[in-house]
């Protein structure tokens, strides 16, 4: 390899190696802010890192897994109010008046938008459902015991939609 | 070692070579996608819990894997091109730009249009909807760089730093999922341990990406001839192929 090329190889590397450096710093200054949501640990106990808390009244995401048993539905109304709980034990009562999305069920993993309120609720004003990476078909579902029914919604809860 | 290689950095070695490979690129590209479409979308079993929506996965997952491997393609080839100032590379790099972006919008829509129905928004700002967006912002930049300059080794020159500069992107893309928490789903096809999809939708769904693959390939090469003619119009050996091949 002659000189010149030497040199511009040697360049280049230097841009890669600066850039990754730059980036890589920058994203661990920015490590916790890119986080989508709170998990409910870091709602009850604050940042692991940082400690820091939400504050009541902040708009912020929560997202974890829906407590099974915990689903509570009114009859009247489409209010209904379930539990988010996180491997780490954490555990916050989210409140919702719409609609919620297909995959919405009990065990599901959500991630929930909206309002902390007194008492660590979170009023929420979107829920989303938060696919697993699991794709498997109904027999073998069903086999592992895990199949998947749709919520019900009656007359009344439609007609106050 | 590499001497035998530098031969086909000469542009009519290069054309040729490309129009022989082209009509295997191509026709593997059909078939693979073929075969992997019909299979995945008629007869693959529905899933446990999307039904029939998560098969938009056989476009989406290909598309997104490939839209990454395209830019490290470009990316290396701009890299060849700057260090050892072979034209051939920068042109390959420039054939591919178009092609990678196309493929990131595929992408990028497909997976809109699925999480409407299953997560209950088109659009969310985590990491890897976001970093597959900068993605797509950066094939756009290496395209408008390459093409604002009259002079095109100028032309390749910058577009080539910008492409190299992006390759940062494609980690973060790749673990964004990991690093951070994030409302797009972990990696399905796992290379180290065992895939967390049933063997029958997870065959069609390897095809596809396959066979996406061969036809960014296919389209680079087609794309690649053209960008070889254009720079080398004054090229005698040009001149001779426009004669032979008529232009009527």
């Amino acid at each position: 390899m002659n000189a010149r090329r030497k040199k511009r190889l040697a360049l280049a590397t230097a841009l890669i190696g600066g850039v990754a450096a730059i980036a890589s710093l920058l994203l661990y200054a920015l490590n916790s802010n890119l986080n989508l949501f709170y998990t409910p640990t870091e709602i009850v106990q604050g940042k692991k890192d940082t400690g820091v808390k939400p504050e009541v009244g902040q708009r912020i995401r929560v997202g974890g897994m829906v407590t099974v048993g915990s689903m509570v539905r009114d009859p009247n109304s489409l209010h209904v109010e379930f539990a988010v709980h996180d491997a780490a034990g954490g555990e916050v009562i989210v409140t919702y008046d719409d609609l919620l999305p297909d995959l919405f069920r009990e065990g599901q993993g959500i991630v929930a938008q909206g309002v902390l309120i007194e008492g660590g609720k979170l009023e929420a004003t979107e829920v989303l459902a938060k696919h697993d990476e699991n794709y498997m078909p109904p027999e073998v579902a069903e086999a592992m015991g895990q199949s998947h029914e749709k919520l019900d919604y009656n007359a009344e809860q439609k007609a106050g939609y | 070692m590499w001497k035998w290689l530098h031969s086909y950095a000469d542009p009519e070695r290069a054309y040729n070579l490309s129009g022989k490979l082209l009509p295997w690129f191509s026709m593997l590209a059909i078939s693979l996608i073929g075969i992997g479409s019909v299979w995945g979308l008629a007869f693959a079993p529905v899933d446990y819990q999307q039904g029939d929506s998560y098969r938009i996965i056989f476009i989406h997952v290909p598309a997104a894997s490939m839209s990454m491997s395209a830019y490290m393609a470009m990316a290396t080839s701009a890299f060849i091109g700057l260090v050892w100032q072979i034209k051939s590379a920068d042109w390959a790099a420039a054939a591919i730009a178009p092609i990678g972006a196309v493929v990131t919008f595929i992408a990028l829509i497909t997976g809109a249009t699925w999480g409407k129905p299953m997560w209950g928004t088109w659009w969310v700002w985590d990491a890897r909807l976001t970093s597959e967006l900068v993605l797509l912002f950066l094939y756009l930049g290496v395209i408008a760089l390459y093409a604002s300059f009259e002079d095109k080794v100028l032309a390749a020159r910058a577009a080539g730093i910008l492409a190299i500069v992006g390759v940062i992107n494609i980690p973060i893309i790749k673990y964004s999922v990991e690093w951070w928490n994030s409302l797009h789903q972990p990696a399905t096809i796992k290379i180290t341990e065992k895939s967390s999809m049933a063997a029958e939708m997870l065959y069609p769904l390897l095809i596809n990406i396959l066979g996406f693959g061969l036809m960014i390939g296919a389209i680079t090469l087609v794309r690649f001839r053209a960008e070889i003619l254009a720079r080398n119009s004054m090229r005698p050996w040009v001149r001779e192929l426009a004669m032979t091949e008529g232009v009527k």
